[in-house]
């Protein structure tokens, strides 16, 4: 197991009903776990308290067999991967310094990085397919493109477990499907992968499982056929729907007009 | 790419170093000053060892710190027009030297001990200011706190100003330009004893600072403290600046442009820009200095007049030619 979530309690000050209540969310190597919910149903906070960001009022969270909690940052960055949602550059990198933040873990203060260092940062370039322009800088890429390129640092970290939060938010049909493609080929490659996403009928086609969320609290965990049905998804996005089934089994969802 | 270009910098700093021995109210030819150097007693020795090798030495060490001072907040404020004063720091040492020149106290180490003492002040006062529920330093709250604490002091120092004499305004304005004219073997044994620690402290963090450029949640991310990181970066590099302001007043646009100039000839990695930046910071400082003594002597022109005069068509020349 790499990650094991029992029973979360978030609670944060001044609020009266908590962020989050009951969650439970188990992680095994290679699986792709979609979290998906309304605006504000939690996943975010989810995230922060899976990656020991937060202080829980209850349950524990366990990364590798060991209370996150437990570890340092430069540790933690070792093992685990994050896409967050937004990230600005203030100076802008090239392609190639980017990915090589990601062996910053694993530096000294003042030593350079090695040759082993190098062959990660390469491979993890090839694997999220920004190899060809590694010398670019990074204020002249596309969203999509800088979306691949910030998967690439997280692999150089050489993580077991990978967070993406939104990764495909306001991008298009295309790019918006190569982030997807990334992320089940590195999931397929052995990573313990878990995306939070709006976007049901991609993680209904991508995932191993879908958490849905709602109110900080857990609706459904399971493959997809089990959690996006009509009732669940009507009631927690708050909107009729109707479900088809796509040729590969996956549900899709249509949101309906009113009248209809 | 960059590695056949720190002999160019380091030949440009030694360069600078030989002209700021060479130049001044009296020029000395280079075999003068060779000769100086290797024998105390040689006829330019008094000039060159007693006057101008100290100060020069300490022009580089403080055009270096300030330079790195404001590499680094530059990153920890997430603000590209950091500068080494703009955290109140400077503020907090005028204030205290401007008081010291109006009530007339002379002594040669009176002026920067007070001038230390305020910048001091003003540095624990921004950063009391600026912690968040006990202990988290904003970025966004330390520049407030600075900004304010800096508006209060320039009041302050305004109204002192305007009740002291003529000869005192003229002194005081003098101070608050900056300059090198009080060097000597001991200031530069002070500032060079007490600048090792903190830059010691932000060379050994060149990498976080990297991150912490991301924004914090990045930076965690990817195994950095930012909330220790920033506590550590803001009192080292006030530490330096403190120690800068008290011994030579305040020296504009090093700490503010060199870095600039480092990031678009060399990129923005701070394992690069900090050592780059002390060097062409401690450079230009040596530099300026020297013209400043060269211009008109035996006046000597406010050294801060000259790093801006000077410095600002380069750096505009230079953005220019890095636009793309």
């Amino acid at each position: 197991m790499i990650l094991d979530a029992r029973d979360l309690l978030v609670s944060y000050p001044g609020s009266a009903t908590p962020a989050l209540a009951g969650v439970s969310l188990a992680l095994r190597p290679g699986e792709l776990v979609a979290v998906t919910g309304p605006n504000g149903s939690g996943k975010t906070t989810l995230l922060r308290a899976l990656l020991g960001m937060l202080p829980l009022s209850g349950g524990q969270v366990e990364l590798l067999g060991r209370p996150v909690s437990h570890w340092g940052s430069a540790e933690l960055a070792r093992v685990v991967g994050v896409v967050t949602q937004r990230e600005d550059s203030l100076f802008p990198l090239t392609v190639e310094q980017t990915v090589s933040l990601g062996r910053y873990p694993f530096l000294g203060p003042l030593a350079a990085a090695g040759a082993a260092d190098q062959a990660i940062v390469a491979e993890a370039m090839q694997r999220a397919d920004v190899a060809r322009f590694a010398s670019r800088r990074t204020d002249e890429l596309s969203g999509g493109e800088w979306q691949r390129v910030r998967v690439a640092r997280a692999l150089a970290q050489e993580p077991k477990l990978l967070v993406l939060d939104e990764p495909t938010a306001s991008l298009d049909v295309r790019h918006e499907m190569e982030v997807f493609e990334l992320v089940r080929r590195l999931a397929g490659q052995g990573i313990a992968t878990l995306l939070v996403t709006h976007h049901l009928n991609l993680a209904a086609r991508y995932a191993d499982r879908i958490v849905l969320l709602h109110e900080g609290r857990l609706v459904a965990d399971g493959p997809a056929t089990a959690v996006l049905t009509r009732e669940h998804v009507a009631r927690v996005f708050d909107w009729p729907v109707a479900i088809t089934t796509w040729c590969d089994g996956a549900p899709q969802i249509v949101p309906l007009k009113p009248g209809e | 790419m960059t590695r056949g270009r720190w002999p160019l910098l380091g030949g440009f700093a030694l360069a600078s170093m030989a002209a700021g021995l060479m130049l001044g109210a009296v020029p000395i030819a280079p075999g003068e000053v060779w000769a100086a150097l290797r024998d105390a007693g040689a006829p330019a020795g008094p000039i060159v060892r007693g006057l101008r090798l100290p100060r020069v030495l300490q022009g580089f060490l403080v055009g270096g710190s300030l330079a790195v001072s404001g590499a680094v907040l530059q990153a920890l404020i997430r603000n590209p027009l950091a500068d080494p004063y703009l955290l109140g720091i400077s503020g907090g040492a005028a204030i205290a030297a401007v008081v010291v020149i109006a009530l007339g106290l002379t002594g040669a180490w009176i002026l920067p001990l007070a001038a230390f003492g305020g910048a001091m002040a003003a540095l624990l006062l921004v950063y009391r200011l600026s912690l968040v529920q006990g202990r988290r330093l904003d970025a966004h709250i330390l520049l407030l706190a600075g900004v304010v604490v800096s508006a209060f002091t320039s009041a302050l120092v305004s109204a002192v100003l305007t009740l002291s004499e003529a000869a005192q305004l003229r002194n005081a304005f003098l101070w608050m330009l900056g300059g090198l004219g009080g060097a000597s073997w001991q200031s530069l044994g002070v500032f060079a004893a007490y600048s090792v620690i903190p830059l010691v402290v932000l060379a050994r963090q060149a990498r976080g600072f990297d991150l912490l450029a991301l924004g914090d949640d990045a930076a965690r991310h990817l195994g950095a403290d930012p909330v220790r990181l920033r506590r550590l970066a803001y009192l080292a590099t006030g530490c330096l600046t403190a120690a800068a302001v008290a011994t030579c007043g305040m020296i504009g646009f090093v700490g503010l442009v060199v870095p600039h100039a480092i990031r678009r000839l060399w990129g923005p990695l701070h394992l690069t820009l900090l050592p780059a930046a002390f060097l062409l910071g401690g450079a230009f400082l040596v530099l300026a200095d020297t013209l400043s003594r060269s211009i008109a002597p035996p006046v000597e022109l406010p050294v801060g007049v000259v790093t801006s005069l000077v410095g600002v068509p380069l750096f505009a020349l230079l953005l220019r030619r890095t636009l793309r």
